[in-house]
């Protein structure tokens, strides 16, 4: 019984993958064009959002290359600008913002509420063709010579000072942003109507109230986006005036109206991985998360706090002290819940029965890298040091640590966790654990000698810097090979292992959620009748009584 | 931390900076800010330090080979609060700490010398007092509070002294203000760490930190011949400002004399003081900034005057404590062609060259 793993395959020689599954029902490329099966539809955006995540990644490579020396010479000033510029516009709504909840999220939380399909399957698609839209728009704008505002829009620089393809730009973000409110949407109706009988409120997984809490988000933040981009796009044209001082506009109050989204869309980002986090951790102790509803509320709280603290982007910009002060302190409120967390997913190891499968490596990288990330975050929502740290290489490593070290090492370990139930195949699981330490490895090396950068001074979206700041630069860029390397890697043997990976069977994890009670890869239907929830959430001995009764009866 | 053994932490400072792992400190914030980031660092550290031990020991301890049976744990309040309380009140003290240095950076001293620094695309102009003009350059003296006066021309900047630990946005159509007291001679860099446009990363230059003596020989091989003020007090003739803020019972404007920093009546019934935010709006926008008593004929300068010429003219009615060299003023301009001596409001600024000859009705 004491081996190393929880693995439990069917007997290879017999095992087949299931004759009826969502992928086998139909094929052409209209049957994938037209689906309003949600698995399908995450696989698309799967496939979607790891396009656009080596299109950013290559950008990320061309300005870690620039960087290299102290001049810019790989490229000219505003070409940087442009590949900065791009690089953030694609990674964040291009990638992170849909990456765990419209892929994983979109196959596994209708499953795991024990439904037939989200509550809105054409809206869903729908929200697929508005990604798609909003990527041909972002494309295109890369194609004509891309925009050079940097992420953040700033005005009166993005309205007024620059003549690139700023209103493509804005309006891809702009209809990104709906693609992500129906997925929320979508999300929040599911959870509301759609959960079978017995599953309550406290025996969801905790994934699914970590995409409660962040399609909350989507909702709520997601439109003042749009409207902000909408005025942006309108002073441009038509110059109304909003943001514009010299026709009484209010230059601040374009940043006030933008973080007002763009704080909240961090959680937006981390909370989905934070979901995969408690289900993988669980899965590999053999145990229920150490203090599930602390963890669920923590969820909730994060989303309600994350809207408050806006205005912690600004302290240096001239808003009143007092309001620095208050900020200050809400930030402060946010911190915590983030701290619960992460002691309670520790927590959730002791006295558990724990393997090292590749997802628990990722989950485990993802606490040392968010701890370091979480606590970083509180360095700049204290408003002393903030003025000397921000719009330095210290929040450039701070929002890494969160959103590559959390972020996408969370997505790495869901995207691991449930490819066996995705594709009925499991990837190879050597080279994959391989691939996990050099990411963990990389990303150190890349991203940890950008906070000694910031202390020392140097600014973020700089194409040249002062000669002694060169050594660190060095460092990360050669970081950022090693990492890129360890991307690499999944895409190869992932793709290898739908062919010739060994057959999954239904839960070859022994985990307790519905999509494992199921056949992998599900049918589109999902469950051949509706399931009943009689048990708690990560409940192992109801899994193992039950596993002795199929035993009994066979 | 700093005042624990101060000799130990100049030897940690110094031997971080010759490694180019940290910045110099060299101004009186600077160490009282780093006191505090090496507080955070080490709850940092120790924070880290917790999880991994935790999640080393358990891995350990309970791996499958050794605990080959998990055991159901629900949760534990005392555990939860615990590591709820205990980072809240962490938190609490850095956000204490944090808002008092806050409060000392951007609250500058009444006796800070005021320098002003306009940003640009892609440039910084520095202007002294003394009518001193420097480009991406800033002298200043040791041992004295310097306060910064920033504006921007055009879009935001952001000016950045790592050294000194300070920054402030400069922001199109207002003042902000930041202060610091420089303490070891020396060159540093500043930055604009606004991201700015094309050029942003070469929007940078250094601040020369002087003694006093060296600082008052820079001053006097550096002047430009006409201090701010005296800059200003020409445009306000040339711009016939004089025509009504002229100190005289019969003008149309209010008089101008000891106006700075005085607490003025608006029409709504309430006050506002005259600072240098105030006075800038004035200028460019009258209409909006009446004081009561007044009708609303004054023309804009909105586009007229380069943030440069508006803080001369500030500089100059901060000044301005008689009102007897306006009336001298007044007396030339009237001698020029000025037909019913009413201001009127005009849209186009006429060339420089007309302005010197006085206000030429288009």
């Amino acid at each position: 019984m004491s081996t190393s793993t929880i693995v439990r395959l069917p007997d290879q020689s017999t095992a087949r993958i299931p004759r009826m599954n969502f992928l086998s029902r139909e094929n052409g490329l209209l049957s994938w064009l037209l689906t309003s099966d949600h698995k399908r539809i995450a696989i698309l955006y799967l496939i979607s959002i790891t396009f656009f995540f080596f299109v950013g990644g290559a950008l990320a490579g061309l300005i870690r290359l620039e960087l290299l020396t102290p001049q810019s010479d790989l490229m000219a000033t505003d070409t940087y600008n442009k590949v900065f510029t791009m690089h953030g516009l694609i990674m964040i709504f291009f990638f992170l913002v849909p990456s765990v909840p419209a892929t994983i999220g979109n196959f596994v939380l209708p499953m795991m509420v024990g439904a037939k399909d989200l509550a809105l399957p054409k809206i869903n698609l729908l929200s697929w063709y508005l990604y798609i839209v909003a990527g041909g728009l972002m494309l295109y704008t890369m194609a004509v010579g891309g925009v050079d505002t940097g992420w953040t829009f700033t005005t009166p620089l993005s309205t007024h000072y620059l003549n690139t393809h700023v209103i493509s730009a804005g309006l891809a973000v702009f209809v990104a942003g709906f693609s992500s409110i129906f997925t929320g949407l979508n999300f929040i109706v599911t959870i509301h109507k759609m959960r079978c009988p017995g599953m309550t409120w406290f025996r969801l997984p905790l994934f699914v109230w970590a995409h409660y809490a962040a399609s909350l988000l989507m909702v709520l933040g997601t439109p003042v986006l749009a409207i902000t981009l909408v005025l942006v796009v309108l002073e441009r044209t038509v110059h109304i005036g909003v943001f514009d001082p010299a026709l009484g506009g209010d230059p601040l109050l374009f940043q006030h109206l933008f973080w007002f989204y763009s704080h909240p869309a961090v959680y937006i980002m981390i909370l989905p991985g934070m979901g995969v986090i408690s289900e993988v951790i669980s899965t590999f102790s053999r145990k229920r998360v150490f203090g599930y509803t602390a963890v669920a509320f923590s969820s909730v709280a994060i989303a309600v706090f994350g809207f408050f603290v806006w205005a912690h982007h600004m302290f240096i910009m001239g808003i009143s002290n007092y309001a620095a002060l208050v900020f200050s302190l809400l930030t402060m409120l946010v911190a915590v819940p983030s701290a619960i967390k992460i002691f309670n997913w520790s927590f959730t190891l002791y006295k558990g029965s724990i393997t090292f499968e590749t997802p628990m490596l990722y989950a485990i990288g993802f606490l040392g890298l968010f701890t370091i990330g979480g606590m970083t975050g509180v360095f700049l929502g204290t408003a002393g040091t903030d003025i000397h740290l921000t719009e330095t290489y210290f929040v450039v490593a701070h929002f890494h640590f969160v959103m590559v070290g959390g972020m996408l090492m969370a997505f790495l370990a869901g995207i691991h966790f449930w490819w066996p139930k995705i594709t009925g195949r499991m990837y190879p699981e050597k080279i994959s654990q391989l691939a996990a330490v050099v990411t963990f490895i990389g990303f150190n090396l890349t991203f940890f000698p950008q906070f000694i950068l910031g202390m020392l001074g140097m600014p973020r979206r700089y194409a040249s810097y002062p000669p002694e700041f060169q050594i660190l630069n060095v460092f990360s860029t050669a970081g950022a090979t090693v990492l890129g390397v360890g991307y690499l890697l999944p895409v190869l043997y992932l793709t290898w292992s739908l062919k010739y990976g060994k057959i999954a069977g239904n839960n070859p994890w022994q985990a307790t959620g519905l999509e494992w009670q199921t056949q992998s890869p599900p049918l589109t239907e999902n469950f051949t009748r509706i399931p009943i929830m009689d048990h708690e959430a990560y409940d192992y001995e109801w899994l193992e009584n039950q596993q002795q009764k199929e035993v009994a009866s066979a | 931390m700093s005042h624990i053994s101060p000799v130990l932490w100049q030897y940690l400072v110094k031997w971080l900076t010759n490694f180019a792992l940290f910045p110099p400190e060299a101004s009186k914030i600077a160490p009282q800010m780093d006191a505090l980031f090496f507080f955070m660092v080490l709850v940092s550290l120790v924070g880290l330090t917790i999880v991994v031990l935790l999640i080393t020991a358990f891995s350990i301890l309970y791996r499958k080979e050794r605990h080959p049976v998990a055991e159901q744990i629900e949760g534990s309040t005392l555990l939860e609060a615990t590591w709820t309380i205990i980072p809240l009140g962490l938190f609490l003290i850095m956000f204490v700490w944090g808002a008092l240095i806050y409060f000392r950076v951007y609250t500058p001293p009444a006796n800070a010398m005021n320098v002003y620094v306009v940003g640009k695309q892609w440039m910084w102009k520095v202007e002294h007092a003394g009518g001193q003009h420097e480009i991406n350059a800033l002298h200043i003296p040791a041992g004295r509070p310097i306060q910064l006066t920033l504006i921007s021309q055009d879009v935001f900047h952001s000016f950045s002294i790592p050294a000194f630990r300070v920054k402030r946005e400069a922001i199109p159509g207002r003042y902000t203000t930041v202060w610091f007291e420089a303490t070891q001679p020396g060159t540093y860099h500043f930055f604009c760490t606004q991201y700015c446009g094309t050029e942003h990363s070469h929007m940078t230059g250094d601040v020369v930190v002087m003694t006093p003596d060296g600082y008052k020989k820079w001053l006097a091989e550096s002047t430009s011949g006409m201090s701010l003020a005296q800059n200003g007090e020409r445009l306000f003739a040339s711009l016939s400002c004089t025509a009504c803020h002229n100190d005289r019972a019969d003008a149309r404007g209010p008089s101008l004399v000891n106006v700075y920093g005085s607490r003025l009546p608006l029409p709504n019934g309430g006050t506002v003081v005259a600072d240098d935010a105030f006075l800038r709006e004035a200028i460019l926008d009258p209409s909006q900034h009446l004081t009561q008593g007044f009708a609303p004929i004054m023309p804009t300068y909105q586009g007229q005057i380069s943030e440069d010429g508006v803080i001369s003219l500030v500089e100059f009615i901060k000044g301005l404590h008689s009102g007897y060299r306006l009336q001298q003023t007044l007396t030339t301009t009237t001698l020029l062609p000025e037909s019913e001596g009413k201001a009127v409001p005009v849209r186009q600024a006429p060339p420089q060259s007309h302005l010197a000859k006085g206000w030429v009705k288009p």
